[in-house]
């Protein structure tokens, strides 16, 4: 069985804070990593080989410095990577991407399957891998919390919903999402992070995956941003200091009379 | 393409260099210049303050003639028979921005034996309802909802398409965009219209909820955007006024995927999400022990506990607790922080309940930017005041 696996290099957005007095991003000491989401994409990909044997592929699109995130999987157990970088890409929004990736899939394809991270913790969308499954018109599971069973031709799959979950059964080639409970990620491996080091990482651009430039990048984008801004303020608050035990009556008395809570204090 | 920077006006002063998310923009001899990194994401542009900045601009491109697009449609959500809230919170939103544009506002509902649940959808605002009932759209799945909608986007040509970012709706709004091939924002706010040129304006939080952007789909139709439930209000029902539109499935519809069962679970977090009352414990209560002093809390009060992700990752209580970014979204009548330092991946979670109590030592602490009412003091003393106020007056100290 042949996986792909589709991964994103993005800033840490835990460490990302507002500056208050110009409503700025502060991006010093945040490092990029990999999106969290997608080292379960990872895990999932490579316990499907434990299993049924074949092979992974790692594939990003992102700048040239994206290789690292590449070798970072690799260390986990990934047999090899594809790099989707050109200028023609950037500032593409989750349809362009998915565009891009798509071409990429078939560039380094044929896959069974392949596995995407549920969302990327920068943009938060969970957009791009349906989209791109509808591209390459193969189905798709979005959420997937546990692999049932797969024999390399079909697959069954719990996909977590609001309300529970649902099991899902499709035929292969398709495309899954997961999520953090598919399992605990590995620990990288000496043996595979040496190989990492020296597997080489092919580079494509928008040429070699045979992708038009005026559906990529921003060019490709029907989305657009307009407006960046700090979350606003709550109107009408009070802040009040003073005695542990006053502060406390305070607060219940207001909220019992407002009729907050149910409870009678005076 | 590259961000054009005016070298002319450019003063050096850093402020892109520092808002950059990529490290893509740097200042060097006085001027900025950007790298490879650059992913054209814009909040250079938005920061400069002498305007320096500019995106490139985009080239003609083949345009669909947007004005042939009208009406504005809400996907109604019903799982097991019952209408997902969010539906309806959607459908008063909708009928605002429908009276803006001077067009009809549509309800949109698959399912198998739906006639319980349209007269529901007619009530909250809509003035037609498109039904489509058939025994392949009794389960979701993303392959079939898919087709079905987007056939119907295709046929019809609605001008804007919302639904709520619930599970199903994250997940099979994408793949409708992608086959009808226009663009789609996720997790939606707040939506208005642009009185300059009839544009949908989606803005969502992004960066882990650290800024909001503000989106809009210029030249594309549908405009597509899922929401977050709990964000809208629902609106009063109202006399029946619209029509119900039986329609059939679709020909060509073809079933990829199939459900073979379908489980339904009350989680902790479910009850989070409908829970009048919450109290959150942050990082502040220090130790997995004084957990207890938040669940007397909410005991008292007759709320559910929640936490923040600091509180989670520390693996101090389970995941289905935490509100957040990450976690559950909640509006409840009142939220109590304790302990909460108000980092922005939890407050987009929160902002929208009905009042705010926050108790936090420092009187800087974040939390308080949102709190209506804001303790500043020491939690270890004032929730057990609280507590001990809370049982005098239920007869129970």
């Amino acid at each position: 069985m042949r996986t792909l696996v589709c991964i994103k290099q993005v800033p840490d957005t835990k460490n990302i804070k507002i500056d208050p007095e110009t409503n700025t991003l502060i991006r010093q000491g945040v490092e990029s990593i990999v999106n969290p989401f997608d080292l379960f994409a990872c895990e999932a990909a490579l316990a499907l080989k434990d299993q049924l044997g074949g092979t992974v592929t790692a594939m990003t699109m992102g700048p040239p410095q994206a290789e690292s995130a590449l070798r970072e999987v690799m260390g986990l157990g990934v047999d090899d990577a594809g790099l989707l970088a050109d200028q023609a890409f950037a500032g593409s929004d989750t349809w362009a991407t998915s565009y891009t990736l798509a071409k990429g899939a078939e560039k380094l394809g044929p896959f069974d399957l392949i596995v995407c991270g549920k969302q990327a913790i920068d943009g938060d969308t969970a957009q791009v891998g349906p989209e791109m499954a509808a591209r390459l018109n193969i189905p798709y599971v979005s959420f997937v919390r546990r692999i049932v069973s797969c024999d390399g031709q079909e697959m069954t799959v719990e996909r977590l919903m609001d309300d529970g979950y649902d099991v899902v059964t499709f035929k292969l080639p398709a495309l899954v999402t997961v999520v953090k409970e598919i399992g605990e990620v590995r620990v990288p491996s000496f043996k595979n992070k040496m190989k990492a080091k020296k597997c080489p990482v092919p580079v494509y651009g928008a040429a070699d995956l045979g992708a038009e430039e005026s559906s990529c990048g921003l060019e490709g984008s029907p989305t657009r941003v307009v407006r960046i801004f700090a979350p606003k303020p709550r109107d009408n608050r009070e802040k009040w200091e003073g005695e542990p035990e006053e502060l406390a009556v305070r607060v219940l008395k207001r909220l019992s009379a407002d009729k907050i809570i149910t409870a009678a204090i005076d | 393409m590259n961000l054009t920077i005016d070298p002319e006006i450019c003063t050096g002063c850093g402020s892109c260099e520092d808002t950059c998310p990529y490290e893509a923009i740097e200042v060097v001899d006085g001027l900025a210049v950007t790298n490879e990194s650059c992913t054209l994401c814009g909040a250079c542009v938005e920061v400069c303050p002498v305007e320096a900045i500019t995106l490139p601009p985009k080239t003609a491109e083949s345009q669909p003639d947007t004005g042939d697009y009208k009406g504005v449609w809400v996907f109604c959500e019903q799982r097991r028979g019952q209408l997902h809230s969010v539906g309806l919170e959607l459908l008063g939103k909708g009928r605002e921005l429908a009276d803006q544009l001077g067009n009809e506002l549509v309800a949109v509902i698959f399912g198998h034996n739906l006639d319980g649940m349209t007269p529901d959808l007619v009530r909250h605002g809509a003035d037609k309802v498109l039904s489509v009932s058939d025994p392949a759209l009794e389960h979701f799945t993303d392959d079939v909802y898919g087709q079905v909608l987007s056939s119907l986007i295709k046929e019809k040509k609605p001008e804007i398409v919302l639904c709520g970012a619930t599970a199903l709706g994250r997940s099979f709004f994408p793949g409708v965009a992608a086959m009808v091939g226009t663009g789609l924002t996720a997790d939606c706010t707040e939506l208005a219209i642009d009185p300059k040129n009839n544009q949908l304006l989606q803005t969502r939080p992004a960066f882990g909820g650290n800024i909001m952007a503000t989106i809009v789909c210029p030249h594309h139709r549908p405009q597509m955007a899922t929401v977050r439930p709990k964000v809208m209000r629902k609106p009063k029902p109202r006399e029946d006024r619209g029509e119900i539109v039986d329609l059939r499935l679709p020909q060509g519809v073809e079933a990829l995927s199939r459900v073979v069962d379908s489980i339904e679970e009350t989680s902790q977090s479910a009850l989070l999400a409908e829970a009048e009352i919450i109290v959150t414990a942050g990082r502040g209560i220090q130790d997995p022990k004084n957990l207890d002093l938040i669940r007397d809390l909410a005991e008292l009060l007759g709320g559910a506990v929640g936490a923040t992700r600091g509180v989670v990752d520390s693996g101090w209580i389970p995941y289905a607790h935490q509100v957040g970014q990450t976690g559950r979204t909640v509006s409840p009548k009142l939220y109590v922080a304790i302990g909460v330092s108000g980092a922005v991946q939890h407050v987009v979670g929160m902002q929208s309940s009905q009042v705010i109590v926050a108790v936090n030592n420092d009187p800087e602490a974040s939390i308080f930017d949102v709190a209506t009412y804001g303790l500043v003091g020491d939690l270890f003393e004032v929730v057990p005041a609280m507590i001990q106020r809370l049982k005098s007056a239920q007869g129970l100290g």
